[in-house]
């Protein structure tokens, strides 16, 4: 085994080590926990900087492990992998620090860091999965490593929202993964290639594999939360703050996604998905999706709950990204991938920061919190601003680039209307949480002040960590256009699938 | 390497006799013999895998007079499994039996359990064979008397009828094959047998009588009392090993010995009765208020797999195939062997620590055992047959298999099956979150809550990501 051959173990291997190590801690040892946790996180960092470089030049790295006979263990650096391994792997360190804010004096320490790097690591797997069979096994094992994660304040509403969860992701698990064996069964392994691996089954098996993708997209769309599988969503928001970030920005819902993104253009291949008339169906319930979401966001009170269900609609846009043939509207759900990531983490360390530090939890209590957490709520207006579209934060570029791709392909009709509608739906849940926010008198006082204000306004491993990815969610729409951007690697990516 | 076949007899066989003549050091004497067998077991392992099957005729008496051991990969394999899970398990026992004197009631009775394990595994006869079931199910009958309690007891005697009634079915199929062939040495019926009515009613008869033994719907009334009343450490053995010694020798009559005798008919009612047991046994496992009940209930589900084995690997042609599937369904049941040996070990665990293990009150255990708790969690993961489990590798062969030969109502039954097991686990482990105390460290209790980790991870990890030689060994060793 040689370096490249080790690389993307090693990528896995540095999150899942240390959280093997961190469930037998004692409770109390908080620097040898603290240490494993950011070292581990800063060595994952350096590792995927060197396949960032390598993936660029066409350096292959994989890692085969044989399970059963035809049966691989299969984790490849291609350009996609690298894409959403990178967003976790920078999220991820930015979001321990946080928890170590957060949780720091909280009980069972071990447990949560433990299964959060166990929640990591399969994320990580499943972006550098290199073919549908190591994909289920990393997707099933990140059900299994947030459920913990999800239950962790351990009131029975924590309960009960984990086990809703639960039995969605198992019951979408279950389905993925008749898709993948029958997939298996037609047509032998399924490596992720770029172009797809499908269109040369023979015709006879082709209404066969519409009801696989039926059936994957059912799997997947549970954890992408696709209306009317969504429904786990509003409910896992019991779960702490950071455990939230991490769900909505890269672990689950992205999982899902990602999966949605790996089947339509490295399995089915986006022209042959097309021609099977699959493309429709994604894109259709992706627009019901957005539209859905961001409808049912207007009347949520409770904050963490509005952002619940922007998630349901902000993801959706990468699946319709993907239902739109072309490479604009293949870029564009891309690289919203990476964008959405950036700013829905902002918005969720946000709203922990006005729970940890006011006790604030619903909108209606925000009224002129932008005075006493001024930056805390910069990043939040920042990243909301993004979310409706306004340029030059990161949303810009997706929305203009699916826009963009949807006037190329011909589904100008139907795809511009909802992403106007969701524009306009966005503008309408997010702006009058900033008014309150900046123009409105504060009441007499906050709903409960744990942390008062002193050198910041809040402690500093909470406040840190919003401020740099607002600062990174502007940085990716102001230089959307230099070298290493996510909008430039997704053109990368586009490229590469549509062999331009 | 073929003296290792004698030392797995022998070894067991002579530490249960110094456990009688030293009852003061009889855990020592577990404990020794124990790492010496499993030592032989993995020479054996290590034997099969290099040199292929190995035979040795004990005393150089030929086949058909003396008693013959032989090995091949899948009994090495049993072999192995039984050695890791009786090995973990008397470790444990050492812990769960707290004073002197119930060691030394227990300590025989184990040894010789294990003798008879190994014996059976081992043996090519059918005459043999029939002694050390006869063997295996007194000894388990009096491991699990040793609770002493009423109902123990009563369950205990139920067990006993139901492998008397068992043996004798198999008694009685072997004497119609030796009227029919004058042999029973498995290897040369092998080459004689063919499809008629002299071996339907024997196949029938033994057949009947190992089905009742290992527990498949709707012969499995005794098993949920027996292996819920029985001590932690037997409990596990009785799960995870006993029953899967009568299904390894169906196995072997129907898949090796008589596989030119069996029809599609006759597979498919074992998958039939497999289904019924897999679905029964899930929502028995999912009402249970105790979860030594669940367990026992669960071991009824997880057989019921296996069963349905048999109708897709009738369908499918003699190649690769069928041999990926054939070590699929190996791969399921010593997974489970681990598993639930793991499980039933934990539970003990709670059992001794909480003084009862009723579901609905587990709350403040669960908290105060993280460890206990954790390897509950992964004995659960490998009986849903979630990834990375062995378990997983297994189903992945049964659905694949029934894609192929288009019996897609397996498919049905496994994917409910497994989301009843997801249900009946989570049962349980959504009373590990609360804030009841909790203890500064994960392990608290090592002796005790160390072997049903290990056995928790070998089932959940170890065997899904280093299972593959498996399907090798299987081939080689044929």
């Amino acid at each position: 085994m040689n370096f490249d051959t080790a690389l993307p173990l090693l990528v896995v291997a540095s999150s899942l080590l240390p959280g093997l190590v961190i469930f037998f801690l004692r409770e109390s040892s908080h620097g040898p926990r603290t240490a494993l946790n950011l070292g581990g996180a800063a060595l994952k960092l350096l590792l995927v900087g060197i396949m960032i470089w390598g993936v660029f030049h066409q350096h292959v790295y994989e890692t085969r492990w044989t399970l059963a006979p035809g049966l691989d263990l299969v984790l490849h650096a291609d350009t996609l992998s690298v894409l959403f391994v990178t967003l976790s792997t920078v999220l991820w360190l930015v979001t321990t620090v946080y928890a170590v804010g957060y949780l720091e004096n909280s009980p069972h320490r071990s447990r949560f860091f433990g299964f959060f790097s166990l929640c990591v690591s399969a994320t990580v797997g499943l972006a550098l999965a290199g073919n549908l069979f190591t994909f289920v096994i990393f997707y099933e094992l990140l059900t299994l490593a947030t459920y913990p994660l999800v239950a962790h304040r351990g009131t029975p509403e924590a309960v009960r929202g984990a086990r809703i969860y639960l039995t969605y992701t198992l019951i979408g698990g279950v389905l993925l993964l008749l898709g993948t064996v029958w997939l298996h069964v037609i047509a032998g392994p399924t490596p992720f290639v770029e172009g797809g691996v499908l269109s040369r089954v023979p015709a006879e098996y082709h209404p066969q594999l519409k009801v696989i993708f039926v059936l994957l997209l059912i799997g997947l769309g549970v954890k992408a939360a696709l209306v009317p599988l969504h429904g786990w969503l509003p409910q896992a928001m019991v779960a702490p703050a950071p455990v939230s970030a991490l769900l909505h920005a890269v672990a689950v819902v992205k999982a899902g996604a990602f999966g949605i993104v790996r089947v339509v253009y490295d399995v089915y291949g986006v022209q042959f998905a097309d021609q099977l008339g699959l493309l429709i169906v994604l894109g259709v319930a992706a627009c019901i999706t957005i539209v859905y979401g961001s409808v049912k966001a207007l009347s949520e009170d409770s904050l963490k709950k509005r952002l619940a269900y922007s998630t349901v609609s902000q993801v959706s846009y990468i699946a319709l990204g993907t239902a739109i043939l072309g490479p604009v509207g293949t870029i564009g759900g891309i690289v919203h991938l990476v964008h959405q990531g950036i700013m829905k983490i902002t918005l969720f360390f946000s709203a922990g920061n006005y729970a940890e530090t006011l006790g604030i939890h619903k909108v209606s209590e925000m009224n002129g919190v932008g005075r006493r957490m001024p930056a805390t709520t910069l990043a939040f207006s920042v990243a909301a601003l993004g979310m409706i579209g306004v340029p030059p934060v990161a949303g810009f570029i997706s929305k203009w680039y699916l826009g963009l791709g949807a006037v190329e392909a011909g589904m100008a009709a139907w795809v511009m209307p909802v992403l106007l509608a969701s524009s306009a739906l966005n503008a309408a849940y997010f702006l009058p949480v900033l008014y309150r926010a900046w123009f409105r008198d504060a009441g007499p006082a906050w709903p409960a002040e744990h942390i008062p204000a002193a050198r910041f306004e809040t402690a500093g491993a909470l406040l840190w960590p919003p401020v740099v990815t607002a600062t990174l969610a502007l940085a990716a729409g102001l230089f959307a256009a230099a070298p290493y951007s996510p909008l430039e690697w997704a053109d990368l990516i586009a490229r590469r699938e549509y062999g331009l | 390497m073929a003296d290792a076949l004698i030392w797995l007899v022998a070894l067991p066989l002579a530490g249960a006799l110094a456990t009688l003549l030293l009852p003061r050091a009889a855990g020592a004497v577990v404990i020794a013999s124990g790492l010496g067998t499993s030592m032989a077991a993995g020479a054996l392992l290590y034997g099969v895998a290099t040199h292929g099957p190995l035979h040795n005729a004990i005393g150089g008496w030929s086949a058909g007079l003396g008693i013959a051991l032989r090995a091949d990969g899948l009994s090495a394999l049993l072999v192995m499994m039984t050695a890791l899970v009786a090995l973990a398990a008397s470790v444990y026992s050492s812990a769960y039996f707290n004073t002197a004197a119930q060691r030394a009631r227990f300590a025989p009775l184990w040894l010789l359990l294990w003798t008879a394990l190994n014996a059976l595994l081992l043996s090519g006869d059918l005459f043999n064979l029939y002694v050390t079931l006869e063997l295996l199910g007194l000894s388990a009958v009096a491991l699990a008397a040793l609770g002493g309690s009423a109902a123990a007891v009563q369950a205990a005697l139920r067990y006993l009828l139901v492998g008397l009634l068992g043996s004798m079915l198999f008694l009685a199929g072997v004497s119609l094959i030796y009227a029919g062939y004058g042999t029973l040495d498995l290897a040369a019926l092998a080459k004689v047998v063919e499809s008629g009515p002299v071996v339907w009613p024997a196949l029938t008869l033994m057949t009947a009588g190992l089905l009742l033994k290992t527990a498949l719907f709707p012969l499995h009334f005794w098993l949920p009392p027996a292996h819920a009343s029985a001590p932690a450490p037997v409990s596990a053995v009785l799960s995870a090993l006993v029953v899967k010694a009568a299904f390894y020798l169906v196995l072997r009559l129907w898949l090796d010995v008589f596989a030119d005798a069996v029809t599609a008919a006759a597979a498919a009612l074992l998958g039939l009765l497999g289904a019924g047991g897999v679905l029964w046994g899930s929502w028995r496992a999912l009402q249970a208020e105790r979860l030594k009940l669940l367990a026992a209930y669960s071991t009824v589900a997880q057989l019921g797999y296996l069963f349905m084995f048999f109708p897709v690997l009738q369908a499918l042609p003699p190649g690769p195939a069928r041999e990926l599937a054939a070590g699929g369904l190996v791969i399921l049941a010593l997974t489970h062997g681990f598993a639930k040996a793991g499980l039933f070990l934990a539970i003990g665990v709670i059992q001794q620590r909480s003084g009862h293990d009723t579901i609905r009150e587990l709350d403040g255990t669960a908290q105060r055992l993280p460890a206990t708790t954790f390897a509950v969690a992964l004995a659960g993961v490998a009986l849903i047959g979630l990834p990375p489990s062995g378990a997983f590798l297994g189903k992945w062969q049964l659905l694949a298999a029934s894609f192929a030969t288009g019996q897609w109502w397996w498919i049905v039954v496994t994917a409910i099956g497994s989301l009843l097991a997801a249900a009946y686990t989570f049962r349980v482990l959504g009373h590990a979150f609360g804030h009841g105390p909790y203890p500064n460290q994960a392990v608290t209790l090592a002796r005790e809550e160390w072997p049903a980790l290990l056995l928790g991870a070998t089932a959940a990890v170890v065997l899904g990501l280093a299972g593959a030689p498996l399907w090798t060994l299987l081939e080689a060793g044929a």
